[in-house]
C-alpha cells in the first residue's frame, strides 16, 4: 500500500510541478464525494456571514459617491490596505495548493511559494506610488493617462474582464467542489451561496465592504495558520532539524524532499513560471485596484510593504504546515481512502491531496478546529470572488460606460447604477458558469490569467509609465499580441491541448508561455510606437513629461474624500 | 498643470535630485530582486544538488531550506529599505519641491 501510495504522491506531485495551474484553482479535481454536514464548519461560516453583512449594512451607508464606492473614499490606511492585499492574495488555492505541494513533494513547494511573492519588491519599487499618483479607479485610468481613451479603455477593460472571468470561474468550481467536501453541501448550492453573497458585498457595501471582508478574512487565515505552524513544531519540539527528520523518515520519497526535484527537468518552464508569476502579480486588475484605496503614495507604499510581510510570514506557514502534513496526515489510515480511478484501485488523502491542510486542521486540533479552517477557507473563497467582480465591474461602468460609451460626461449616480448592475450580471454568470464548469478540470485557467495579466495587462501599464515614446497604437496592439500570444500558447500546450482537449501532442511544448508572450507584447509595443509617425503619436509623447512629474511628485493627483 | 508650473518644476534642481535618487534607488533594488530570484531559479535548473547538501556533516536540513527562506525575508527587507527611504528622504524633498514651486 506504501509503494501505490508513494506512486501516487509521485505522480500528484509532478503534475504540480509541470505547472502552476493543476494545483493553482484549488479545485479538486476529478468527482469529489460529498460527505456529512459539518455542523462545526457551518455555524462558524453562519457567523463569518452575518457579521461581514453587518459590516456590509456599515458600509452601504458609508458608500455615496463613485469614489466612495470604488475606492472606499480613499480613506483606507497603509496598514489596512496591507491586510486586505494579503487578503486578495492568499487564496485558498494558495493555501490548500502550496501546503499540498510540500507534503507531496517538500522543497519544490517553497519554490512555488517563492514566485508568488517576490512580484511585490518589483510592484513597490515600479508600480505602487506611480499608480497611486496617477490613477483614479482603474489601472485603465493610469494607460490611458496620456493616449486616446476609448481604444486603450477598450483594450485595458478587455484584459481586465478576461482576468476577472478565469479567475472567478477557477474559483467558483473550487469553492463548490471544496464546499461540497467540507460542509457536506452540493455543489450548486455552494456555488449559489458563493454568487449571491458576493453580489450583496459588492452592490451594498462597494469597495469598502469588500476591503473589510478582506481584512477579516486575511487575519481569520493568518491565526488559523499560525495555530497549525505552532502545533506542527509543538510536535517535533521546536527544532526543524527533527521535524525534517521525522517528515523524511515518513515521506515514501525520503531525503529527496528535502531538495529541488520535479522543477529541474524543465528549466525554460520553471523560468517561465517564475516570470508569469512575477509580473502577472504587477497586472492583475484586482490587486492594482487595492492601490487607489489610500490616501497618498506613502499609504501606498506602506501597503505593500505590509502586504510583503503578511504574505511572505504565511508562506513560510504553509511551507511548516505541508512539513506537518508529512509527519501528521501521511500514510495514516484514517486521513487516507482507497477509491478506483480510471478503473485502477488507488490510496489518496481523503478527498484528494489538496486536503493535506484540511486534515492536518483535525489532527493538531480536532473537529473544532477543522470546522474553524473549513470555514475559513469558504470565507477566502467569498473575499477573493468579491474582489475580482468588483474590478470587473469597475471595467464596465468606469471604463466601457463612463469614459468611452458617455465620453466623460455620465453622472456619477448613473456610472454607480452601472457598477451595481454589471456586480450582478457578473454575478450570475459566475454562477452559471460555474455550474457549466463543474465536470470540467478548470485548473489552467488561474495560470492562464496569470500569463495573460503578465502579458497584456503589465506591459501595457509598465510602459505608459516609463517610456516617453509610447503612442496608442503601439500600446493597443502590443498589448493585444501579448493577449493573444498567450491565449494560444495556453490552448495549444500540454494542459489544454492534451489534458484537456485529449490529444496526443502538445503542439506548444511549455506549460507556461509568459517567457515568450511578455516579451513579445513589449517588443511589439516598442516597434509599432516607433513607427507611429502619426500627428496624434507627436501629441501622446510631448504629454509624457506632466505625467511624469505628477507621477514623480503626486502633483495634481486624487485625494482622499471626506466625510 | 499649466505649462508654467511644469516648467518651474522641470528646471528646479530638486526635482532633478528626486528623479535621480527615486529612480536609482528604485531600479538598483529591483535588480537585485531580480538577481537573487533567478539566482535561486537558475540554481534550481542547473545545479540542484548544490541545493540538496545538507547543512552540517549528519543532518537532514539543507543548504536548500535557509537560502529560500533568505530569499522570502530579503523581499520583505528589500521593499522596507525602498519605503523607509521613500516615506522619509524623498517625501522631505518632495514637499520642498512643492512648497518652492508654488506660487
Amino acid at each position: 500500500m506504501m509503494q501505490r501510495l508513494s506512486t501516487r504522491l509521485t505522480f500528484a506531485g509532478m503534475a504540480m510541478c509541470a505547472s502552476l495551474p493543476t494545483w493553482a484553482s484549488g479545485a479538486i479535481e476529478g468527482a469529489v464525494k460529498q460527505r456529512d454536514l459539518n455542523w462545526h464548519a457551518i455555524i462558524m461560516f453562519v457567523l463569518f456571514v452575518a457579521f461581514t453583512l453587518g459590516i456590509t449594512y456599515w458600509a452601504a451607508r458609508r458608500t455615496r459617491s463613485a469614489k466612495d464606492f470604488y475606492a472606499a473614499g480613499g480613506g483606507i490606511t497603509g496598514f489596512q490596505n496591507g491586510l486586505a492585499i494579503a487578503g486578495d492574495y492568499m487564496s485558498a488555492a494558495s493555501f490548500l495548493g502550496i501546503s499540498a505541494l510540500v507534503m507531496g513533494s517538500g522543497y519544490d513547494g517553497l519554490i512555488y511559494s517563492i514566485g508568488f511573492l517576490v512580484g511585490w519588491p518589483l510592484i513597490t519599487f515600479l508600480v505602487a506610488e506611480r499608480l497611486r499618483n496617477l490613477g483614479k479607479y482603474t489601472f485603465a485610468d493610469v494607460a490611458s493617462y496620456r493616449l486616446s481613451q476609448t481604444p486603450v479603455r477598450c483594450f485595458a477593460a478587455v484584459g481586465t474582464l478576461v482576468t476577472v472571468l478565469l479567475y472567478l470561474i477557477a474559483q467558483m468550481v473550487g469553492a463548490g467542489k471544496l464546499i461540497q467536501l467540507l460542509f457536506g453541501m452540493s455543489y450548486s448550492s455552494a456555488v449559489l451561496i458563493v454568487g449571491v453573497l458576493m453580489v450583496m458585498y459588492v452592490t451594498f457595501g462597494g469597495m469598502l465592504a469588500t476591503t473589510w471582508v478582506q481584512i477579516i478574512k486575511a487575519v481569520l487565515l493568518l491565526c488559523g495558520a499560525t495555530f497549525m505552524a505552532f502545533m506542527v513544531l509543538a510536535a517535533s519540539g521546536f527544532s526543524f532539524e527533527t521535524m525534517f527528520a521525522t517528515a523524511v523518515a515518513t515521506h515514501p520519497k525520503g531525503i529527496s524532499i528535502m531538495s529541488p526535484g520535479g522543477l529541474v527537468k524543465n528549466p525554460i518552464d520553471a523560468i517561465s513560471l517564475g516570470v508569469g508569476l512575477m509580473f502577472g502579480t504587477a497586472g492583475l486588475p484586482h490587486i492594482l485596484m487595492r492601490f487607489f484605496t489610500v490616501k497618498d503614495a506613502k499609504e501606498a507604499r506602506k501597503s505593500v510593504f505590509y502586504a510583503t510581510g503578511f504574505i511572505g510570514y504565511f508562506y513560510i506557514l504553509t511551507f511548516i504546515i505541508g512539513f506537518g502534513a508529512i509527519m501528521l496526515v501521511l500514510g495514516r489510515p484514517e486521513y487516507t481512502e482507497t477509491i478506483m480511478k480510471d478503473g485502477v484501485s488507488v490510496t489518496q488523502l481523503i478527498g484528494g491531496a489538496n486536503m493535506a491542510a484540511v486534515h492536518l486542521a483535525n489532527a493538531v486540533g480536532g473537529d473544532f478546529f477543522l470546522g474553524f479552517i473549513s470555514a475559513v477557507a469558504f470565507a477566502t473563497i467569498l473575499a477573493v470572488v468579491s474582489g475580482l467582480t468588483l474590478s470587473g465591474a469597475s471595467a464596465v461602468s468606469h471604463d466601457l460606460y463612463a469614459n468611452v460609451f458617455a465620453r466623460g460626461r455620465a453622472d456619477e449616480a448613473h456610472e454607480i447604477r452601472v457598477s451595481k448592475m454589471a456586480t450582478i450580471a457578473l454575478g450570475v454568470l459566475a454562477i452559471l458558469l460555474g455550474i457549466a464548469f463543474e465536470k470540467q478540470n478548470v485548473a489552467f485557467m488561474v495560470g492562464l490569467a496569470f500569463s495573460i495579466a503578465a502579458s497584456a495587462n503589465f506591459p501595457v501599464l509598465f510602459m505608459s509609465m516609463f517610456w516617453k515614446g509610447l503612442t496608442t497604437r503601439g500600446a493597443v496592439i502590443g498589448g493585444s499580441a501579448g493577449l493573444i500570444c498567450a491565449v494560444l500558447m495556453i490552448v495549444l500546450g500540454p494542459t489544454v491541448w492534451v489534458k484537456t482537449l485529449g490529444n496526443a501532442a502538445a503542439i506548444f511544448p511549455y506549460d507556461n508561455p509568459s517567457i515568450f508572450s511578455m516579451p513579445l507584447a513589449f517588443f511589439v509595443t516598442w516597434l509599432v510606437s516607433t513607427l507611429d509617425k502619426s500627428e496624434s503619436a507627436q501629441r501622446e509623447r510631448a504629454l509624457f513629461l506632466p505625467q511624469f512629474i505628477r507621477s514623480m511628485t503626486g502633483i495634481g493627483a486624487e485625494g482622499a474624500s471626506k466625510h | 498643470m499649466d505649462e508654467a508650473l511644469i516648467q518651474r518644476i522641470q528646471n528646479n534642481p530638486k526635482f532633478q535630485e528626486l528623479q535621480h535618487k527615486k529612480t536609482s534607488l528604485s531600479w538598483l533594488l529591483s535588480i537585485i530582486m531580480l538577481v537573487i530570484y533567478y539566482g535561486l531559479i537558475l540554481m534550481i535548473a542547473f545545479s540542484p544538488k548544490t541545493l540538496g547538501t545538507p547543512l552540517s556533516a549528519g543532518s537532514v536540513t539543507t543548504i536548500g531550506i535557509p537560502l529560500g527562506l533568505l530569499v522570502i525575508v530579503s523581499a520583505f527587507v528589500l521593499t522596507g529599505i525602498y519605503v523607509r527611504r521613500a516615506n522619509t528622504e524623498f517625501d522631505q524633498l518632495n514637499k520642498e519641491l512643492i512648497e518652492e514651486t508654488r506660487q
